[in-house]
């Protein structure tokens, strides 16, 4: 029971951390935290061998397919906070509380007496006579389960597939276009400019500098600029100040000399890409 | 032991499910708290085998990871075709079939 008073809180808090996150991921990782104290949980209930699935199929397996949903569908994939029907929020959140109230009420008021306990049902070990049971009694709904299983996996299959409708360009129609781009518009034939290199700061989220001092726009990624979690030049200054303030010198010559070697590194590729 | 304690954790659990499923617009987070409704109602089972003393609950229990898992994979890969028509996540984008 100490373990069930010390994670029941958790549990709760994480439940109730997936209602009000705004990020999705944030949301599938309070649930994780659910599902491994329910892992744990199951442990205390004399059921080993669901604490072992628990914690495979739910938390490695389910939660993992949740996240790598989660990565495709992108970064745009925040919760909206607009209400499409009026009020429906505030009454939801009422339903629940009554919902919550009744059932806590009512299951808190039931007596169940004292359990019976698994020790004797677990007697030669509990994941063999769970399958004395399963092979036994439950057998045909094991057998619908494969099918079930088996339908669940080709449905995904069929519904994840999609048909190429054009073509898959080789890389000499790549060269092409890009050669052809170049002509009619003037696009950098090369590769895109790489991010800065900083003495402070070397990340992807650091876009290059032009040598007039501008942020090179193609030197971060898309994804990157649409989160908004670039590095502006100011922040970037700010940086130079503080290695300032460390390193004790001339404040001027110093955020001179950090730089300087940025702005020279990402000459080439950024010039290549402004024309 | 008593597990009355076990009862109404997983009655909780299963009334924050069901208000993230009633209030979240992102079709991702409400399955997730489907998921959380699934895992509460898991709790009761086994609590419920143990106080019975036989192992039918955890059987069942299995039983239900092994549907969660097939209705998660089936669920997200409409979610992903959703997305790929209609750019969106959301429950509320999806609304063709009102007009």
């Amino acid at each position: 029971m100490t373990a069930f008073w010390i994670l029941a809180p958790i549990m709760v808090i994480a439940a109730l951390g997936i209602l009000f996150v705004r990020k999705a991921v944030h949301a599938a990782l309070l649930l994780a935290v659910v599902m491994i104290s329910l892992a744990v949980l199951y442990a205390g209930l004399d059921a080993p061998f669901l604490f072992a699935v628990q914690i495979i199929v739910y938390t490695g397996a389910i939660l993992m397919l949740f996240l790598f949903v989660l990565m495709l569908v992108g970064v745009d994939a925040s919760d909206s906070v607009v209400e499409t029907i009026r009020g429906q929020r505030v009454l939801a959140m009422l339903g629940g509380l009554a919902l919550g109230l009744l059932l806590v009420i009512g299951l808190g008021q039931i007596s169940l007496g004292t359990a019976v306990g698994l020790d004797e049902a677990n007697e030669g070990g509990n994941i063999q006579a769970l399958a004395n049971i399963l092979f036994s009694r439950y057998v045909f709904g094991f057998e619908v389960t494969s099918a079930l299983l088996i339908t669940a996996a080709v449905g995904a299959m069929v519904l994840a597939h999609r048909e190429r409708l054009t073509p898959k360009p080789t890389q000499q129609a790549q060269a092409a276009q890009r050669v052809q781009d170049y002509a009619e518009s003037g696009k950098h034939l090369g590769p895109l400019p790489s991010p800065g290199v900083y003495a402070r700061h070397n990340a992807v989220d650091t876009p290059a500098l032009l040598p007039d001092g501008t942020a090179a726009p193609t030197s971060v990624s898309r994804v990157l600029t649409a989160r908004g979690v670039v590095r502006s030049a100011p922040a970037l200054a700010e940086d130079i100040q503080e290695i300032d303030r460390q390193v004790g010198g001339a404040p001027h010559a110093g955020g001179r000399d950090a730089a300087t070697p940025a702005s020279t590194t990402e000459d080439a590729p950024a010039t290549g890409d402004d024309a | 032991m008593n597990i009355t304690a076990y009862i109404v954790l997983s009655g909780i659990l299963f009334t924050i499910g069901c208000v993230g499923v009633l209030t979240r617009r992102n079709a991702i987070v409400v399955f997730m708290c489907v998921e959380l409704m699934l895992n509460a109602s898991n709790l009761a089972l086994v609590a419920f085998a143990k106080q019975h003393g036989n192992l039918d609950g955890q059987i069942a229990a299995f039983f239900v990871m092994v549907v969660a898992a097939a209705e998660v994979v089936v669920g997200l890969a409409i979610i992903m075709t959703i997305f790929r028509t209609r750019r969106s996540a959301s429950v509320d984008d999806a609304s063709l079939l009102k007009y």
